[in-house]
């Protein structure tokens, strides 16, 4: 009870720290992701071929590694002096987009068939058919594994923390190494992580009822 | 759809298009990693001498051993999450309301725990001298949880008639799950179950915050504690763990790929999902996706035969 209401405004940096580098990543993310499955689907086979190999690099690769290289290895090739916050939603991001671009391909791969060829039919171009078409109608399938993969993101923003990005895991070891118990502060982190991930997967709700539509 | 649904096969001008596309792609991002060599090259990184840093048997020895780590600490909590997860999933199935309850609270609970967290609360409340064990048990709890869920969707695919005809026969309820539920589960699972077990291996690199000397751990340690011309050698060594990492965790993917073709060839049984499909959405949550993941020709879910 005390660890809370003694460090309630770190308590509260922490919380927003965790929402705000969760929504920027997801951005990332989703926009990266949206474009590799593009890449992975386009008739170009060079794009193919770098769709293919980003996907399986990054879901190979665990995401701490992925830190290390963005806090260690990116600033020195471009713009050294990035905050942390920015190179850690920048590794959050970028691993997430891979687990994305799955979503989005699966999620191409489910609409049904005459769709693309009617498209095609009309004269669309590929980008035409993926935008206009497709994509649109992908969404409501890749609805729900999207939801997962930002709630998984959510949980995945903890290793941010331990790089010295502000938010609920850097809280916890805060406090625990000012020699509050365990126990109180686990179950404060857990109930903040609880409120983000079910907003989440309520956004999610809304939107899949959103999109629904009867066949 | 496959995806050439989606494009017409190419006449001449598309092909000339397409050409462009693919020097203009491809050139696109060969400057950006010919930039970064460059850069990193400028700034020394690419140094013989930053890689001659293998070469000496204290590094070796150094790598051996927190290869060592991690296969230990991948062996405990890939064992303690299978057998974690096939009692919870029991334990969510059963009939008594006070321990599906539990379970279901249990599961719920640390699966919207970031594993990290549950991993220091593990190290910090019980286990501060051991930290091996530390994160094994963390990774347990978290990973079990998900392969219990795995383990339901499984055994909920199983087709009614066989639990049906099991009990008919006069088996105890014990008996019908041991011998007809959950052997067809797991064959019908076990794509799913090792693309889990290969996140379960991603995710001992957590082990560096509660100082476990894993790979990730002795990758730091060599990294701020060796100085090659007044640099540390951050490139040099992420690069070398990276390759072992990412050849452990294609060796387990290869395998459970592996494992999903060979049983597609076999027809009996219920179907055995796209274990690279499902591997997206188990990340995340496992029972949510596989309940929503039905059908489609890329990733067929669990289909009810």
């Amino acid at each position: 009870m005390n660890v809370l209401l003694d460090h309630f405004p770190e308590f509260r940096d922490g919380f927003i720290g965790t929402v705000s580098i969760t929504a920027v990543s997801s951005v990332i993310a989703l926009v990266l992701g949206v474009l590799v499955a593009g890449f992975r689907v386009s008739p170009v086979p060079p794009l193919r071929f770098f769709g293919t190999l980003w996907v399986n690099l990054l879901r190979n690769t665990p995401l701490t590694l992925l830190f290390l290289v963005s806090f260690f290895v990116v600033p020195e090739i471009f713009f050294p002096g990035m905050s942390p916050f920015v190179l850690g939603a920048l590794a959050l991001g970028f691993y997430t987009s891979a687990f994305v671009a799955e979503a989005v391909r699966s999620g191409i791969s489910t609409v049904p068939l005459g769709q693309a060829e009617a498209a095609r039919s009309l004269g669309m171009t590929f980008s035409q058919t993926l935008r206009m078409i497709v994509l649109p109608q992908a969404t409501r399938t890749v609805l729900p594994p999207l939801s997962s993969i930002f709630i998984a993101l959510t949980k995945n923003s903890a290793i941010a923390g331990a790089f010295s990005v502000t938010e609920l895991f850097g809280w916890t070891t805060l406090m625990s190494e000012q020699g509050y118990a365990i126990g109180p502060i686990f179950v404060w982190v857990a109930a903040a992580y609880l409120v983000v991930t079910f907003s989440i997967s309520g956004i999610f709700r809304v939107l899949e009822r959103r999109m629904e539509v009867a066949r | 759809m496959s995806a050439s649904v989606l494009y017409d096969a190419p006449g001449p001008k598309a092909r000339v298009r397409n050409r462009i596309y693919a020097v203009a792609g491809t050139v696109a991002i060969v400057a950006l990693l010919a930039v970064s060599v460059l850069r990193l090259s400028d700034k020394g990184h690419l140094d013989p001498a930053m890689w001659d840093i293998f070469n000496y048997a204290g590094i070796r020895q150094n790598i051996a051993d927190a290869l060592l780590a991690t296969l230990k600490a991948f062996g405990l909590a890939a064992v303690g999450s299978l057998v974690l997860g096939v009692a919870l999933a029991v334990a969510r199935l059963s009939d008594k309301a006070p321990v599906r309850v539990l379970a279901t609270g249990f599961i719920e609970l640390f699966r919207s725990i970031p594993l990290l967290i549950t991993i220091y609360a593990v190290w910090v409340a019980f286990l501060t001298d051991y930290s091996l064990w530390a994160l094994a048990i963390g990774l347990s709890i978290y990973n079990g949880c998900v392969q219990a869920e795995v383990l339901r969707a499984g055994v909920n695919a199983v087709p009614k008639g066989q639990r049906e005809a099991a009990y008919a026969l006069g088996m105890t309820k014990t008996q019908v799950m041991t011998t007809v539920l959950m052997p067809q589960a797991v064959r019908a699972m076990l794509p799913t179950i090792i693309s889990q077990l290969v996140v379960t291996l991603k995710d001992t690199s957590l082990g560096f915050v509660i100082l476990y000397p894993e790979l990730l751990y002795s990758a730091r340690l060599i990294a701020s504690n060796t100085q090659v011309n007044g640099q540390y050698p951050y490139v040099s060594t992420i690069v070398v763990f990276g390759a072992i990492y990412i050849a452990l965790c294609l060796a387990l993917s290869a395998l459970a790929t592996w494992i999903e073709k060979r049983g597609r060839r076999a027809k009996t049984g219920i179907a055995v999902p796209d274990a690279a499909a499902k591997e997206i959405v188990l990340i995340a949550d496992a029972g949510q996706a596989l309940g929503n993941n039905t059908g489609g020709p890329d990733g067929p879910g669990i289909t009810k035969n």
